[in-house]
Formats: C-alpha cells, sequence, structure tokens
C-alpha cells in the first residue's frame, strides 16, 4: 500500500504540491489526471526517490521513501514521462543491464529478458541500437525496463503520449495485463484513457486534489444525469415549443442541423423520469420522423472540466 | 555468525551493482566513436611530439615523454569525462539511473572506475614506446614503471575533477573547456615558475596543492606516502563534490 500524507513540494518559491493526501491499495491501477504542470509528475518522481518532498510524507508498505528510499526502489518500476534511455546501448544490452542492475539472479536474467521481450512485443528490434527505434518501440523498450524485475508497484508517466492510435491501445493492454496482480500508478491527459484502464482516479489541480474516486463516482459526481439526443425530421420553427411542452422534460438545447428540415436536440429529463417515449409518443401525433435515438451519460471530459475549472 | 554473513551479502551486492554500472559506462565509451578518435589523436600526438625530439637527442630515455604526459592529460582527460554526467542530464537518463535501486556513491564510483578503466587502457597502449626504447638502447625500468603509476594517479586526480565540473552542466561542451581550465589552474599552481615568484608564505602552500609537482616527485622514481595521500584526498574530495552534486537533484 501506498501512503501520501501532507506531501507537499516548493521548488524555489512555486509551490508545485500543496499538501496532498491519498492512499493508493495493493493490486489497484490508480489514474493520476490533470491539466499539464498540475503536479502529477512531481508527485511520482518523489515516490520514485528522484526527488525529495518539501515537507510530507510518503510510506510505501510502511516504509518512508526518504529513509528506505533504496528498499522502495527495488519492488518499484519507473518510466519517466520523456523516456529517457541510453540510447547508445543495443535493446538487448540495455536490459541485460537493467536485470543485472536490478539485482535480478543471475540465473534467471536471461528468462526475465525473454519474458519481457514477449510482454512487450520486442522480439524484432533486440539487436538494434535504441537510437534506431520509433516513438512507439521506445516506449515498450521503457516498458520493459519497468517491469523486468517484476516489481510490485509500477510508476508510468503518461505512458501513452506520442503514440499512434493502435500503439495506444496495445500499451494500454499492457497496462491491463500488468495491472493484474500489481499496483500500477500512471498519469494521463487523456480522458478516455484513465476511464477505460483505472480502477481509481485522482484529479489533481494546481498542486491540490480536486477529485477522486471511481470512474464511475466520478461521473455521477459531476452532473451524474443522462442527457436524451434525439434528431428529428419535422417544422423546426414549432418542434421545440412542443417538446418543452412535456412536462418531464427540465429542458432541451437545439444542438445541430442537418439539414433545413432535420435537426438534433439534446434534452435534458427531470431527474429518474425515463422520457423516451413520451418523446416518441409526441413524435408520432405530430407526424415527426425520429431519425436518431440516443442517451448520453456525462462523460470523463465533463468530469474533468468540472474539477479543474 | 548470521550478521556476519548478512553484512557480507550486503557488501557483495553493493560492490556487485557498481560492477554493473561500471561495465556499462565503460561500454558505453567503446560504443561511440568518439573514443577511438580520442585515444587515436592521444597516440598519435603523444608520439610524434615524443620522437620529433626523441632522435634529435639521441638518448633512451623517457623522461621528456613524462614531461609531455601531463600536458597530454590535459586534454585527454576532460575529454573521457565532459561526457559522463552532462549528458545524463541533457538527455534525461539522469532521472532513470537515479531511481535505480543504487545510491549516489554506487552511481558516482561505477563512473569513475569506468573512466579511470578507460584512461588505463589508453595508457597501456603507450608502452609501444618503452618497448620501442628498451629495443634501442638500455634504459632504467625503475623510473619509468614509477613514472606510469604516477600517471594513474595523476589521470585520477584529473578524472574525478572532471567527472565533478561534468555533474555541474549538462552541456558537454561546457564540461570539456572548464574541465580544461580548472584542470590547467591545478597543474599550473604547483609549477616552479609559479611557485618561486608566489609569496614567500604561500610558496609551499601552493607547490603542495599543485597536481604537476606531485608527479615530478613520482617519476623521478620516489615514490612518497605524501604524494600518494595527496592524490587520494584530491580525488576523494572531488567524488564526495560530485557525490553532493548529484544529491542536489531537487
Amino acid at each position: 500500500m501506498i501512503r501520501v500524507e501532507n506531501l507537499s513540494k516548493k521548488i524555489g518559491e512555486t509551490k508545485i504540491l500543496d499538501s496532498i493526501n491519498f492512499e493508493i491499495n495493493d493490486g489497484e491501477i490508480l489514474g493520476f489526471l490533470g491539466p499539464n504542470g498540475a503536479g502529477k509528475t512531481t508527485t511520482m518522481k518523489i515516490i520514485t526517490g528522484f526527488w525529495t518532498p518539501s515537507s510530507g510524507n510518503i510510506f510505501v508498505n510502511d516504509m518512508n521513501v526518504i529513509d528506505n528510499s533504496l528498499e522502495i526502489r527495488d519492488k518499484l518500476g519507473y518510466l519517466p514521462e520523456t523516456v529517457p534511455l541510453y540510447d547508445e546501448m543495443k535493446v538487448y544490452e540495455y536490459l541485460k543491464f537493467i536485470a543485472e542492475i536490478r539485482s535480478v539472479a543471475p540465473e534467471k536474467v536471461k528468462e526475465s529478458i525473454k519474458t519481457v521481450i514477449n510482454s512487450c512485443g520486442l522480439e524484432k528490434v533486440i539487436k538494434k541500437p535504441i537510437e534506431e527505434l520509433s516513438k512507439g518501440y521506445r516506449q515498450r523498450v521503457g516498458l520493459a525496463q519497468a517491469i523486468i524485475h517484476e516489481p510490485d508497484i509500477l510508476v508510468l508517466d503518461e505512458p501513452t503520449t506520442g503514440l499512434d492510435p493502435n500503439q495506444i491501445i496495445e500499451i494500454r493492454n499492457l497496462i491491463k495485463e500488468i495491472g493484474k496482480n500489481k499496483t500500477v500508478i500512471f498519469s494521463t491527459h487523456i480522458l478516455s484513457e484513465v476511464q477505460a484502464t483505472c480502477d481509481r482516479i485522482i484529479i489533481i489541480k494546481n498542486g491540490q486534489i480536486t477529485g477522486q474516486g471511481t470512474p464511475a463516482e466520478l461521473t455521477q459526481r459531476a452532473g451524474g444525469q443522462e442527457m436524451i439526443y434525439v434528431k428529428i425530421k419535422g417544422p423546426q420553427a414549432i418542434i421545440k415549443n412542443i417538446l418543452e411542452q412535456i412536462n418531464v422534460i427540465e429542458s432541451i438545447i437545439e444542438k445541430d442541423r442537418e439539414a433545413d428540415d432535420i435537426f438534433g436536440y439534446e434534452i435534458k429529463p427531470r431527474a429518474g423520469i425515463d422520457v423516451r417515449e413520451y418523446i416518441a409518443n409526441t413524435a408520432m401525433q405530430n407526424n415527426w420522423s425520429i431519425l436518431e435515438f440516443s442517451k448520453k451519460s456525462a462523460s470523463m471530459e465533463d468530469v474533468f472540466r468540472e474539477l479543474t475549472k | 555468525m548470521c550478521l556476519e554473513n548478512l553484512l557480507n551479502n550486503m557488501n557483495k551486492q553493493y560492490l556487485q551493482k557498481i560492477n554493473v554500472l561500471f561495465k556499462k559506462e565503460l561500454m558505453s565509451y567503446f560504443n561511440s566513436p568518439i573514443a577511438y578518435i580520442f585515444i587515436a589523436v592521444f597516440l598519435i600526438v603523444l608520439n610524434w611530439l615524443f620522437f620529433n625530439s626523441f632522435f634529435i637527442i639521441g638518448q633512451a630515455d623517457m623522461r621528456n615523454y613524462f614531461i609531455l604526459l601531463p600536458w597530454m592529460f590535459l586534454f585527454l582527460v576532460p575529454a573521457i569525462t565532459m561526457r559522463s554526467w552532462a549528458e545524463e542530464k541533457r538527455s534525461g537518463t539522469i532521472e532513470f539511473l537515479l531511481t535505480l535501486p543504487i545510491n549516489d556513491w554506487q552511481a558516482v564510483l561505477g563512473k569513475f572506475l569506468a573512466a579511470l578503466a578507460f584512461l588505463a587502457i589508453t595508457l597501456i597502449l603507450t608502452l609501444s614506446i618503452p618497448y620501442a626504447i628498451s629495443t634501442l638502447g638500455n634504459i632504467d625500468a625503475g623510473p619509468i614503471i614509477g613514472s606510469y603509476v604516477g600517471a594513474i594517479f595523476m589521470g585520477a586526480a584529473y578524472l574525478a575533477l572532471g567527472l565533478f565540473i561534468s555533474s555541474l552542466t549538462k552541456n558537454q561542451i561546457i564540461a570539456f573547456v572548464m574541465a580544461v581550465a580548472i584542470s590547467f589552474i591545478f597543474f599550473f599552481i604547483g609549477n616552479d615558475f609559479i611557485v618561486s615568484t608566489a609569496p614567500q608564505s604561500l610558496a609551499p602552500f601552493l607547490k603542495f596543492l599543485g597536481i604537476g609537482s606531485h608527479f615530478d616527485n613520482i617519476a623521478r622514481g620516489v615514490i612518497d606516502t605524501k604524494d600518494i595521500i595527496y592524490y587520494i584526498s584530491f580525488i576523494w574530495l572531488f567524488l564526495w563534490l560530485n557525490k553532493e552534486i548529484v544529491a542536489l537533484r531537487k
């Protein structure tokens, strides 16, 4: 378990982290969400022992990051945001170096290199110098070095930035796979990513935590309500007025326009009432055609905007 | 007994990690073409300067060679060390290196020993000179061996200084130029010319501080504990400063 207590970090006069508190349970995938410069990277740098806190503490399995930095680093795999790798080394050489310096038993070094080459899909590049790798492969090598010693905790700083959509999905699946039996902390500003991968989310802004919870909890908090989207073909001038008269509808907004007589509306129902039937009936009575009908719940995007405003 | 085993194990692991880092650092020297170029230039210039006067004097003697060596080191050693920390800082790998389960001393020592090994390899390649001379006439082996020992100590002192300077900047070129300049100051302050023009009270102090004057003693074939202690303290001081700078990372 990781326990962060009143963690603050000042660099010069700027407060980067302002007394934050949170916990991460074993086996959890925790998403760190926040705008650029919110303090995500700083928190990670302190957990991994690269920086020291100005005040406050982080405990990893009840060990303090300042006094027991080396023991904690042993249990930890870290992928920094910029994916710094030794460019002049070949992939295999590099992984061997990591395995050795991370004290993987000599007889197990080969095996563990093989395992990460498999799980990160590095078969094609093992003999290449790292400087010749594409961004996607660099990222995978970065991930491979972070898991080669089978750490309990994995700290990944924006592991999917700069990747193409296919690579993002690959890396994301890899994180999920690894996260099955490890604690994973990763930061991102891609919202769909946290929704797809995380058990729990912490939203951080200006060095302070502004929200935390499961993705479902957070979306509920940020409005929680469903919206109905409907596209209707009919006389635009009166549709809105007539719909507004349905007393289970709280508000209605004209969202988009496809043709002169085809418009999309976003409808917010009174809490807890399914308004679809009312809308369908009204449309039928007035001889309008419903072309599209969908339900929209508040997205992570809304949560993010709400909590980082 | 049990504790002893534990301590033994811990020590072994401690050294093991330095060794892994040492191997990686040494390999990275030879992975880059710069290393070969520097070795080649060093050997060519050194041989050329030395043999230029050697045949004019016509004596099977290496004294001039060991007068040249400290000057050559002024450029060779900063070239070895300039990359060491500066490049890690520039490329960001320092964040990765210092979050490995190694402490700052291990990182500093791994780099220092690798640089020292690289310098030693370069010096071994210069052994062709005493070999060539020994085929031309009788040479006195004592001072030559002493001079090589002295060269290693002097080189190690420059290396420690150069590594420290490299840890202060992200820029290899700045690291190189600064290391040359500061090494030169340390080399020069013990020089007879400086010492004789300095105020009486300062003279012995300057002579003690200069890297070159200690080398002269050893090169003469006199291995004095005073000189050895000087070099070891010098090396230790700058490795310690290096470690402190590394620990200052924010």
